[in-house]
């Protein structure tokens, strides 16, 4: 595939649509009030090519291409099609010039089917009848050639992941994409998925299409691209063919600085359970059972990683053990007393911390202010009220000092939370739950959106907080993450541990195996 | 009272009468199944109800035709439509708050255009009922379903009609998607606004329609408000049936009869006060949607405006 294919006989696709040769953004502008995501960036891609945008969270990668895709009109810059001017005002637009597009966050109907959700918008043979025996038939064939496995009459909602975004790549050749992007498709898969999305990218590129790869990670990027544009706060900071990037520089063009991919891990030696779950079952917000009988042990100073592709317990699991989802049976032990069916502010006290998954709807309150939201939950308590009034004074004082032993970039206490960047927001949930030392701690997603800077400094507040002899449960779908800070990797799969696995002995291929729902033993 | 209801011509008639009273609730909560199915609460049915109540009347009134009153009526409730549409879909106007604006609006000015039209209580000639040949002569069964006017069976016709265009065309694919995903069918190049407009102004039409099915068919006359409170009820009915053109033809069916019982009720002169009784079928209503609660198929995205890149 680094090789570049020249017309092979046909200009044609085998979807029998026409190639796209060539692909040119110039000086592309996007403004969004307050914020210039894109800064006069240019980007092109060929036929037969893989082109990577690597770049941080908030870099302007998915801004940039839903330009080119129609969803966001540029406040500047042009785009050609081979070489002619197009002009692109709506994802039917850009459908119409060969451009298809795989969101980061999936477009599917969940209600649908596979096949109504293909057949979603185009001209049916029967119009104004459907005809999706035709179209499903047509997704078989799209299947076979390019081996996206999907069953064409299952409805959305029950597919796994993967299956969905095979649902969405094929979505894209249906329409006859010559230019395919991808918008962080690997975020959700297990290893081995990945690997089959990369047999089925290769394929494209050797018939034809043009693939653009988004990605903010440097492994996959070097595995399966031609060559790489870095954006970096909107600018476009390089570009150089694959073959002459390694991690190292590519890092350092997306940071701005050099990155270490190491972490200081003490030895420390481990103390008595702190947290105990026994046979642990709680119901999704579908009322299926989302939670079977979970059964995980966290001692004092050890951080258990909890792996598994997103969607199967992990929400309900962290939920659970916070008292934010009841639990329909089992125990829930924190150094030895039963907690089980505790409120969160019971389960604060007892020194059990919780990093919330959506720390924009359970971490913070958008609308309030930083010292606001950093006693959230002591607001009632000595030094910060007496009696019925809170203490200004005392509030700042504390605050300040949070703020710096946290390091987060504020203009001032008094600013609203939401205009502070992700990496920031996260550091001030960290700073409030980290500051009351737990015993326990629940630490869900805790760098996902978040840039490699804060994510370094989270990683490291971690591991120190294990050398206080906190038990962390640490819940994770970036493999790397659990690799790297945990002592005991655990695997989730439709709401059941399928193995726990020590440091030393885990690998990424019996870790991809697990999450796929293969048990330690067979793997 | 029981044996007296018990007796077969008062069953007969209490279904008959239940078939017939279903069919302004049928206009008006199939439109509005195409509204809601598209991601659009319009809470203003009433209102549009009166509007075609009104014209239709009028314009039989002034012209004879009942063609006339039907296109008149159509016309108006493409008008309102417009407007609700535009209210709700292009300027994003939260549709709890805009539904009651557009009910207001239409009460009040089918009113003011009523005072201003007639000065007497006045009656048209509406609909007539038309005996099906043959199958109206079925014992009992003839009685009940094939002796009502033309607005009747058309209202039970639109019933599997919609149920196929809903599931069966690409026109229906669009709109379970829209009120679904919004955003995937707005990346798959589908105008969620003109899909939008499309489902409002249709539902507009229908409930006007169900207007003039009082007016000219069922009652025949005109008067302020006449509705009561049924364009309420269809909405209601759209949750009752879970968004599917039968269930809400269930729906519309149980509570109809049960009004037809509570008018039977009345018409004797029986111990139960009235208010009681007419308060019956609105009871059931919400006990109905209370036990119907698990609302499994309602459109993900109703009552939320579309904005896109969100
Ligand atoms: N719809 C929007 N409105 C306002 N700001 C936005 C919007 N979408 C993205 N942004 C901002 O633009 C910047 C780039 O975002 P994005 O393109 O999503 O980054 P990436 O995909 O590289 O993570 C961020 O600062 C983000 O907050
Ligand atoms: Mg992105």
């Amino acid at each position: 595939m680094k090789t570049m294919v020249t017309g092979s006989g046909s200009n044609l696709l085998p979807t029998g649509h026409a190639r796209i040769e060539s692909m040119e953004m110039r000086g592309i502008v996007k403004r969004f009030p307050g914020v210039l995501a894109v800064d006069h960036v240019d980007f092109d891609v060929h036929a037969g090519e893989v082109h990577a945008l690597l770049g941080e969270n908030g870099a302007g990668k998915s801004t940039l291409m839903k330009v080119l895709y129609g969803l966001y009109q540029p406040n500047e810059g042009e785009i050609l099609i081979n070489g002619q001017h197009a002009t692109i005002k709506s994802p039917a637009d850009a459908i119409a010039q060969g451009i298809g597009m795989v969101h980061q966050h999936f477009m599917l109907v969940p209600s649908l089917t596979v096949a109504e959700n293909v057949a979603l918008g185009l001209r049916s043979s029967r119009e104004p009848l459907l005809d999706l025996d035709i179209v499903a038939q047509r997704i078989v064939e799209l299947a076979k050639t390019y081996g996206l496995q999907v069953d064409p009459l299952a409805p959305v909602w029950q597919l796994a992941v993967g299956e969905q975004q095979r649902v969405e790549i094929i979505k894209a050749l249906y329409r006859g994409a010559a230019l395919l992007i991808l918008d962080e498709p690997t975020a959700v898969l297990t290893p081995q998925e990945v690997d089959d999305l990369f047999g089925t990218l290769h394929q494209m590129v050797r018939d034809g299409h043009a693939l653009i790869f988004i990605s903010h990670k440097l492994h996959e990027v070097l595995a399966i691209s031609d060559r790489v544009t870095v954006l970096r706060d909107g600018r476009k900071v390089g570009e150089i063919p694959t073959r002459e990037a390694t991690k190292e520089s590519l890092a350092r063009m997306m940071v701005g600085r050099e990155v270490v991919f190491r972490y200081e891990r003490s030895a420390v030696q481990v103390g008595p359970p702190l947290l105990k779950i026994e046979n642990l079952w709680a119901r999704s917000d579908r009322n299926t059972d989302a939670l079977r009988g979970v059964n995980l042990e966290i001692r004092a100073g050890e951080i258990l990683g909890l792996a598994g592709v997103s969607g199967n317990g992990q929400r309900e699991l962290a939920e659970a053990l916070f008292g934010l989802r009841p639990a329909t049976q089992g125990r829930v032990l924190i150094a030895g007393e039963d907690v089980t069916g505790k409120d969160p502010a019971t389960l604060n006290r007892l020194g059990i911390s919780y990093i919330p998954e959506e720390r924009m709807i359970d971490g913070v309150i958008t609308d309030f202010t930083v010292a606001e939201n950093l006693i959230l939950q002591t607001h009632g308590d000595r030094p910060f009220s007496s009696s019925i009034f809170l203490r200004p004074g005392q509030i700042a004082r504390r605050c300040t000092q949070l703020i710096e032993n946290f390091n987060i970039r504020t203009p001032s206490q008094e600013t609203l939370i939401k205009s502070l960047s992700g990496g920031n927001i996260q550091k001030l949930v960290l700073a409030r739950e980290l500051s009351r030392n737990p015993r326990v701690l629940i630490a869900a997603q805790p760098t996902r959106g978040v840039d490699i800077g804060a994510t370094e400094y989270i990683h490291q507040r971690l591991l120190d907080q294990r050398a206080k002899g906190t038990a962390t449960l640490l819940i994770s779908e970036d493999l790397d993450e659990i690799m790297a800070l945990a002592d005991r990797i655990a695997v989730i799969y439709e709401g059941e541990i399928v193995g726990v696995v020590d440091r030393g002995e885990a690998t990424v291929e019996q870790l991809g195996l697990m999450m796929a729902g293969v048990h330690a033993g067979q793997a | 009272m029981i044996d007296q209801l018990l007796d077969s011509s008062v069953l007969i008639g209490i279904a008959a009468s239940g078939i017939r009273l279903a069919t302004p609730y049928l206009y008006a909560a199939i439109g509005e199944t195409f509204g809601q199915r598209s991601g659009v609460l319009n809470l203003g049915v009433e209102g549009i109800m009166l509007m075609g109540a009104f014209s239709g009347f009028w314009a039989v009134y002034h012209t004879g035709s009942l063609l006339a009153g039907v296109l008149i009526a159509l016309l108006a409730g493409l008008l309102m439509g417009l407007g609700t549409a535009f209210i709700n879909v292009t300027l994003k106007a939260e549709q709890g708050i805009s539904g009651i604006g557009i009910y207001l609006f239409g009460l009040g000015l089918s009113d003011l255009l009523f005072q201003q039209s007639f000065d007497s209580v006045v009656t048209v000639n509406g609909f007539p009922r038309i005996h099906v040949p043959v199958l109206s002569r079925i014992p009992v069964l003839g009685e009940i379903f094939f002796q009502h006017n033309l607005l009747v069976y058309i209202a039970f016709g639109l019933v599997p009609v919609a149920w196929f265009v809903l599931n069966r065309t690409t026109l229906g694919l669009k709109i379970r998607a829209v009120g679904q995903n919004p955003q995937a069918a707005d990346a798959m190049g589908i105008s969620v606004a003109r899909v939008r407009y499309f489902t409002v102004i249709l539902g507009a039409m229908l409930a006007a329609i169900a207007g003039a099915s009082l007016s000219i068919a069922l009652l025949n006359v005109f008067q302020q408000n006449m509705t009561a409170g049924q364009g309420f009820i269809a909405v209601a009915l759209v949750y009752f049936g879970s968004w599917r053109p039968f269930g809400v033809m269930a729906g519309a069916l149980l509570f109809s009869t049960v009004n037809a019982l509570q008018l039977w009720v009345r018409t004797k002169g029986i111990d139960i006060p009235a208010e009681y009784a007419s308060m019956a079928p609105y009871l059931l209503t919400i006990l109905a949607l209370v036990l119907a609660s698990q609302r499994v198929d309602q459109p993900a995205a109703l009552t939320k405006p579309f904005e896109r890149g969100e």
